[in-house]
């Protein structure tokens, strides 16, 4: 039998508890303080603009375009490659006045000038109102998401677990924001989703250990609450391990080989796996202990454990 | 006996099973070129339609593979790109004007298999290419033009009540009705009341001497306009777009007031705006003969008159009062008249026919004028960031009015480009308020490609390795887990391909390729259970039966919790984001069906109610 992580014993876990939960501060806190200096690169999604993605039928000459674009009324263009040398996206403000048809050949006309074979791969114009409202359903997506959770971690567990939990779930999302803030990675919409699906994972890592917290503390009578805390993320630990494991598997794949339409969306999740997974342990764990959660407080969940038992529809 | 599954359940895993896979099956079939043909306006798509145009292929010596007539659909499959333009040309040629005739790729899927609803996964425009337009209506304008229409019915119910007024017109506040004395004021008020069917709240607004009666819209009054103004704005894009020829085209509100267009495959934008967003509409008005026009200019101009310009140069003055508007034209073509000066003949509705018969039939001999009206962008915007509109009115022709018309008609002086896109625009309809651009994405049909290819490469990549790793990890059961992972993954494309709405993009893939990151726990923590029963000493059989209940909470508990996020997302998410929702959520309950009872029926099949050594796990 091939292990990884299996241990006779339950380890320690908690006891590098407040270390680690120190850093983790520190790293909100990091993040936060970015976020409010440098914010956040926001994306074509919510600023607004036009964006013209181009391909040349060589490597392309970036300096020369820039020259040629700040001749004519498109002076604020930005370009950049986009993923390879022969890809390139000229970013550009909607300005008051310019109509974006407008904008859009007069940057067709300057990359003919370089290379009379370009072609258009994408344009994309978002009225500034449209990505005004966008950011903030975005941003109430993540509330409410955050809010359900809430509520129902309360209803299936007990809410010292669910302040724990949605504690860990801030954490991963502020800590993911911040990587994009202090990198100033632009932050689209495939990004937002990434972060939502981050909420999503790791949750679901939390719900895991939670689910052994419950039982251990009913399991094991004589044990004290971080004792029964230790003991469940070491029996959680190999899971844990395997699923971060195979989901960062894919979401290299994804990264790597998914194509720069989708780096966004795969960046927020690499970051948000490998953040999610301790915080299910570091935070969302930890502070429930330290507010205090015991047998007691699960005692009523005994009866749903009860229905649990009784032959049902599923396995 | 231990871990045995009753019949019924290892035939519901079977059949669910099979279902999926062959719900599946059509997307490996590619697509065949096609030629759509469309009825527009006035003309339907019949069998002998069909006929004519399964000859005309045949004359030309185009291989038809199949022709199928649905919907009022025609769409003619052959064999080549070369053929399917040749086809295209040959039968917009012949069938002519009342047909959209469009470029299609249709799935290849065979008949046997679509007659039991088998259908591909829908792409998105980010997989295929094409352009999506998110459309936003001015709806300040709606509201002007009923205010308008107000107006003239103020005028005319007070005349009849013969209640004296000294003037209507519009305010920032409403409506705004001048009396000379306030028992008018009361009087207007309260019949006014009667007649407004609760559209209209009316108010006392006199100030000192100034008898005044304020009207303004009630609530649900404004809301149904808005509400008609959209829907209206909708049915006009739409056959707009038919007239343009797309094959399988998107039209669809989005909130209060905007609506999402798409056209798969359509690579000339620019042409696609001008007609979608154009808001080019006819009225006809009488010409205002009793006032001079001098006079008019220097500033004495009845309120029921206003001055105009004309297209070849200087001014004219028209009632303001409309005759006919545009709305009850049913068709428009562009042709020439014996000088060969472009025209366009119109016809009316039944209802626009009488109207426009009583009014001819009253006023012969006297001049009528056609005022041809269009919004375009000003290029500029408004502080809501908005995109400022601006009117454009001017009277196209004046005519004398030599006998009773009827329904049909022509419209002269116009150019003739301008007569080609007012007929255009005309059989279509009018815009019953602006619409403006304010969201655009075109993708090219190589980058549609490239997302696909690289969205497959990550799944194969993401894929192979899980797979190995389980497989060695878990070895026999790993085996297992894999098996339950790729008929999830059949099963999601399965379900994708079943649920109409359901839409794939890339983010959809990149949905799928995470599912199959994040499927393995299910049967990761159902075998780490197993293991650490059997660590404690629990035979075989007991382990796995406790192994699999007692993961079963644990793994419903963390996929409701994903799923909650997923119907979040799906909620306030648009397009793409949609589409990652909706695979993330059919992923999340395939996966949860095929890593707990799916595996555990092979498990039980194997192994249940045996006597066992050792397991492989």
């Amino acid at each position: 039998m091939l292990q990884i992580l299996n241990f006779k014993d339950s380890v320690n876990f908690l006891r590098h508890a407040v270390p680690i939960s120190i850093m983790s501060m520190i790293l909100v806190l990091a993040s936060l303080v970015s976020l409010g200096t440098k914010g956040i690169n926001w994306g074509l999604d919510f600023t607004g603009g036009t964006s013209v993605v181009l391909n040349f039928s060589k490597p392309a000459d970036l300096n020369s375009l820039r020259d040629i674009l700040a001749e004519g009324p498109t002076e604020s263009a930005v370009v950049q490659n986009f993923g390879s040398s022969r890809d390139v996206v000229v970013r550009l403000q909607t300005e008051a006045g310019a109509k974006s048809d407008d904008q859009v050949k007069l940057v067709m006309i300057a990359a003919q000038k370089q290379d009379a074979d370009v072609v258009q791969k994408s344009v994309e114009f978002v009225g500034p109102q449209v990505g005004q409202e966008l950011a903030e359903q975005g941003g109430m997506a993540v509330f409410v998401a955050l809010l359900c959770i809430l509520i129902y971690v309360a209803f299936r567990f007990e809410w010292r677990l669910s302040m724990g939990a949605v504690a860990a779930l801030a954490h991963d999302v502020i800590v993911t924001l911040g990587l994009f803030s202090v990198l100033q990675l632009e932050f689209d919409l495939t990004v937002l989703a990434g972060v939502l699906t981050v909420v999503g994972y790791s949750l679901n890592d939390t719900i895991v250990v939670y689910d052994r917290i419950r039982e251990n503390f009913l399991k094991m009578r004589k044990a004290d609450p971080r004792e029964v805390i230790n003991a469940s993320i070491t029996q959680t630990m190999s899971r844990t391990v395997i699923t971060t494991g195979t989901t960062l598997i894919t979401v290299v794949a994804l990264f790597l080989k998914g194509g720069t339409m989708i780096h966004g969306f795969a960046t927020a999740l690499l970051m948000g796996i490998v953040v999610g997974t301790y915080s299910s342990i570091y935070v969302a764990s930890y502070l429930a202990l330290r507010l205090g959660v015991n047998r007691e407080h699960m005692m009523p969940v005994q009866i749903e454990k009860e229905g649990a038992d009784q032959p049902s529809i599923m396995p | 006996m231990l871990n045995k599954y009753p019949m019924w359940k290892n035939l519901m895993v079977i059949v669910f099973l099979a279902i999926g896979t062959f719900y599946a099956l059509p997307n490996l079939f590619g697509e065949d070129n096609a030629v759509q043909v469309v009825g527009t306006r006035g003309a339907t798509v019949t069998e002998t339609t069909q006929r004519q145009v399964t000859d005309l292929l045949a004359a030309k010596g185009i291989q038809v593979k199949r022709s199928e007539l649905e919907n009022g659909q025609l769409l003619v499959r052959v064999t080549s790109s070369e053929d399917q333009l040749l086809a295209k040309e040959a039968i917009a040629q012949t069938l002519g004007d009342g047909f959209s005739v469009a470029l299609n790729l249709a799935p290849a899927v065979p008949q046997w298999l679509e007659n039991v609803g088998g259908a591909p996964m829908k792409l998105g425009l980010d997989l295929r290419g094409g352009v999506h337009f998110l459309m936003e209506v001015d709806m300040s304008e709606a509201i002007r033009k009923m205010e308008e229409a107000k107006i003239a019915d103020f005028r005319s119910q007070l005349r009849e009540e013969r209640i004296r007024y000294s003037g209507v017109k519009v305010t920032p506040k409403g409506i705004e009705i001048a009396f000379r004395d306030a028992e008018s004021v009361a009087q207007a008020e309260a019949f006014l009341k009667t007649r407004s069917n609760n559209e209209m709240v009316f108010a006392d607004a006199s100030e000192g001497e100034n008898y005044k009666l304020l009207a303004t819209m009630s609530e649900p009054y404004l809301k149904q306009i808005k509400e008609d103004a959209l829907t209206q704005n909708i049915t006009t894009i739409r056959n707009r777009v038919n007239e343009l020829g797309v094959a399988e085209p998107v039209v669809q509100r989005q909130g209060a007031e905007r609506i999402i267009v798409e056209l798969p495959g359509v690579q000339d934008t620019a042409r696609a705006k001008e007609i979608l967003g154009a808001t080019a509409s006819i009225e006809f008005h009488m010409v205002d003969q009793k006032t001079d026009l001098q006079n008019a200019l220097a500033g004495r101009l009845p309120a029921t008159s206003e001055i105009f310009k004309r297209r070849e140069g200087g001014e004219v003055i028209l009632q303001k009062e409309v005759m006919l508007t545009g709305d009850h034209i049913t068709g428009a073509q562009p042709s020439f008249d014996q000088y060969s000066r472009p025209q366009v003949s119109i016809n009316l509705d039944a209802k626009g026919g009488t109207i426009f018969s009583n009014v001819t039939k009253d006023n012969i001999g006297k001049p009528m004028a056609t005022l041809y009206i269009e919004y375009k962008d000003s290029g500029l915007r408004n502080p809501d960031g908005t995109v400022k509109m601006t009117k454009v009115e001017e009277v196209i022709s004046v005519a004398t009015i030599q006998a009773r018309l009827g329904r049909n008609f022509v419209i002269t002086g116009l150019t003739h480009a301008e007569s080609q896109n007012l007929a255009l625009l005309l059989r279509a309809g009018a815009l019953i308020a602006p619409v403006s651009i304010v969201e655009e994405r075109t993708i090219g049909p190589s980058l549609g490609a490239e997302n696909i290819e690289n969205g497959l490469q990550a799944m194969i990549w993401g894929m192979a390795v899980v797979l190995l790793f389980m497989m060695i990890y878990y070895r026999a059961f790993g085996f297992i887990a894999n098996l339950a992972l790729s008929f999830n993954l059949i099963m999601v494309v399965g379900v994708m391909s079943m649920i109409p709405g359901a839409v794939l993009t890339l983010p959809g893939i990149a949905g799928m390729v995470l599912t199959v990151g994040m499927a393995v726990d299910g049967n990761v923590l159902i075998y780490e259970r197993i293991r650490e029963e059997l660590r404690a000493g629990r035979s075989i059989q007991q382990a796995i039966h406790e192994g699999y209940a007692n993961a079963f909470s644990t793994i419903a508990d963390a996929n409701i919790t994903t799923f909650i996020t997923a119907l979040i997302l799906f909620a306030v998410g648009t397009g793409a984001i949609k589409g990652f929702a909706v695979t993330l959520m059919i992923g999340i309950l395939t996966s949860m069906f095929t890593a707990i009872v799916g595996t555990r029926s092979v498990v039980n099949a194997l192994w249940g109610g045996k006597r066992l050594k050792k397991l492989s796990i």
